[in-house]
């Protein structure tokens, strides 16, 4: 008699990262990514140890000097540490990060579940709603609400929040509304589930992965509006340090020193560079198919 | 394809009528009383509610909304205080400069990238498709207005090849003006688009038609030109329309980087100096080219790809 033995690996959490951990180093610009990101994660949080100077301190050095051993980037038009300003200013892209696409995470899962799941003319005032903000012009939309309550960290978390929304609840309401023809929630509907129990325990954990990575995605481009709202002078107030008011400065000073364009604009291509490959090679492993246009 | 067209141009209507009331409403969410701050904290009641009344302040909320969209149907934007001249006027006389850049942008990144794109699917994994794969992330990657920075550093700043600031005047001239903005705005759409070619021609590469035409013994390079390249075009096409908005945001930055005219650069300075009419305006017609652009792509895409109408 033959035995038929299936071997079938238990899908325990160690296994699974294991797999992970080996898929993420064939690719090497996965490899690449995620270390750029620890780079930057770890410069960002242990910045008061790494600083040289006093960041926001005037006249620690001369005016607009070039590198040397005592300011490793030179110095800006006040004198203050480009080094010391540069790995402190990481902090602020990666707050506003965090904040404003967890926020809009959450609004953008609780909308698309009640577009998905709700009824069909709340479904279209939804689509409706999204579609207008998503026609919305990108930056100009953020200047105009800037400049009605005025520039702050806030208003920047706000606008990218409000113009993500739209995009994670289109992508949870195509997601849920697939998995609400499907046979195990029928089932589970038919053992008397309720509506609540059905969207947290069974729709939920199925739809959220594809988001999250989307949501990483997303994370370079959030970077690039702080920066960029910042580097307009919409972002940060002086002398608060941050990549995009650095690059101002040197944007100002261009003709008399290059030094502090190269010392904030690097960071700024490093840390959209690593999150996108990472972001990519995330995308790649957990999900091929997943496409932003849907 | 006619009732597509109908119902598409609603939806259009109604996302800048819905687009219009948000304004609107944001204008009004704004604490503080424009009366107040036009006549300053010591103004009597009476020269208070004498503005309100010129300004339609003292009408209900809807009627105001009426009056708003009354005047946006009329294309009266407002008029700048600053100046004396009608918004309308402003935004127009600035508007063609970003139009040009937005133009000039995409047509050199579609030059390139086309070409590079379809290079990359054919000769799949070798060293040019690798090395143009990370090229073309890193493109799309780095925002815009650092790639500016760097551009002006290197080629006005420290070489002094070309113009740093200003549009130029005359033909010639201004063209050797737009390079730089050009090469900066467009950069990121050379990687999109590469990116987006190369993928829908593995896709139609695949396909029978084209598997018929190699068994028929048509050199590889005519097939691609001939019978690939017209069917893996297509999404690029479509994706241009929704690409302004993208190219709309870089062309502020960029503006405001080479101290080009346009209505990004337009925008910046009006929100520095707390101008909120000529804010609103640029806005407004912002938002009306995107709706517009993307109408247009998503009715080309019916045109040429039948099974999208049924989705509306």
């Amino acid at each position: 008699m033959v035995r038929v033995e299936i071997i079938r690996p238990e899908p325990n959490d160690a296994v699974a990262t294991g797999t992970f951990l080996r898929q993420l180093r064939k690719n090497r610009l996965g490899v690449l990514g995620a270390l750029l990101v620890v780079l930057v994660f770890v410069s960002a949080f242990f910045a008061p140890l790494i600083i040289t100077h006093d960041p926001i301190k005037i006249m620690v050095g001369p005016r607009l000097a070039p590198p040397s051993l005592d300011f490793l980037l030179g110095t800006d038009q006040l004198g203050r540490d480009t080094f010391s300003r540069v790995i402190m200013g990481g902090r602020i892209p990666l707050l506003v990060a965090f904040a404003s696409l967890g926020s809009a995470l959450a609004v953008g899962v609780v909308l698309g579940l009640i577009a998905g799941f709700g009824p069909r003319w709340l479904d279209n005032l939804l689509l409706l709603v999204f579609d207008t903000i998503r026609s919305f012009p990108g930056i100009i939309f953020a200047l105009a609400i800037i400049a009605l309550v005025g520039p702050s960290l806030a208003s920047i978390i706000f606008v990218i929040a409000m113009t993500s929304v739209p995009i994670y609840a289109r992508v949870l309401r195509t997601q849920a509304q697939g998995l609400l023809s499907s046979e195990y929630i029928a089932a589970e509907r038919s053992m008397g589930a309720g509506t609540a129990r059905i969207l947290g325990v069974h729709v939920l954990p199925n739809v959220i992965g594809p988001l999250l990575i989307l949501v990483s995605m997303d994370v370079p481009a959030v970077i690039a509006w702080e920066a960029g709202l910042s580097f307009l002078g919409m972002g940060v107030r002086p002398p608060t340090p941050d990549w995009g008011a650095v690059l101002n400065d040197g944007y100002s000073y261009i003709n008399q020193t290059p030094w502090l364009v190269i010392g904030s604009g690097i960071p700024i291509v490093l840390a959209t560079l690593g999150f996108t490959f990472l972001g990519e090679a995330l995308r790649d492993i957990f999900d091929p198919k997943l496409r932003k246009d849907l | 394809m006619w009732l597509y067209l109908l119902k598409r141009t609603v939806l259009a209507v109604a996302i800048v009528a819905i687009a219009v009331t948000l304004l609107f409403l944001m204008i009004h969410a704004v604490p503080g009383d424009p009366a107040i701050t036009l006549l300053g904290p010591r103004a009597s009641p009476e020269m208070i509610a004498q503005i309100h009344q010129q300004m339609g302040l003292d009408k209900p909320l809807a009627v105001q909304l009426a009056i708003f969209f009354g005047r946006v149907f009329h294309g009266d934007l407002g008029f700048d205080a600053f100046s004396q001249r009608p918004v309308r006027e402003i935004v127009l006389e600035q508007l063609p400069y970003t139009i040009e850049l937005i133009f000039v942008s995409i047509l050199w990144a579609v030059v390139i990238a086309v070409p590079l794109g379809c290079y990359s699917a054919i000769r799949r994994n070798s060293l040019v498709d690798q090395v143009a794969g990370v090229v073309t992330v890193a493109a799309i990657a780095i925002p815009s207005f650092v790639v500016a920075v760097y551009a002006l550093l290197i080629f006005a700043v420290t070489l002094r090849w070309l113009p740093a600031i200003g549009a130029g005047s005359g033909f010639r001239d201004g063209l050797i003006y737009l390079i730089l903005p050009a090469f900066a705005t467009g950069i990121g759409w050379v990687g999109y688009i590469s990116r987006l070619v190369r993928a829908s021609m593995l896709e139609v590469l695949g396909e029978n038609h084209v598997r018929m035409a190699r068994s028929f013994g048509i050199s590889e390079w005519r097939i691609v030109a001939r019978y690939a390249l017209p069917l893996a075009i297509l999404p690029t096409v479509t994706i241009l329309g929704v690409g302004i908005a993208w190219l709309l945001s870089s062309a502020v930055f960029i503006e405001v980087v080479f101290a080009r005219p346009g209505i990004g650069k337009l925008i910046v300075d009006a929100v520095n100096t707390r101008n909120y009419p000529i804010v609103m305006g640029v806005v407004l017609v912002t938002t009306f080219l995107i709706v517009v652009a993307t109408t247009l792509s998503d009715l080309v895409n019916a045109f040429l790809d039948p099974r999208t109408r049924e989705k509306l």
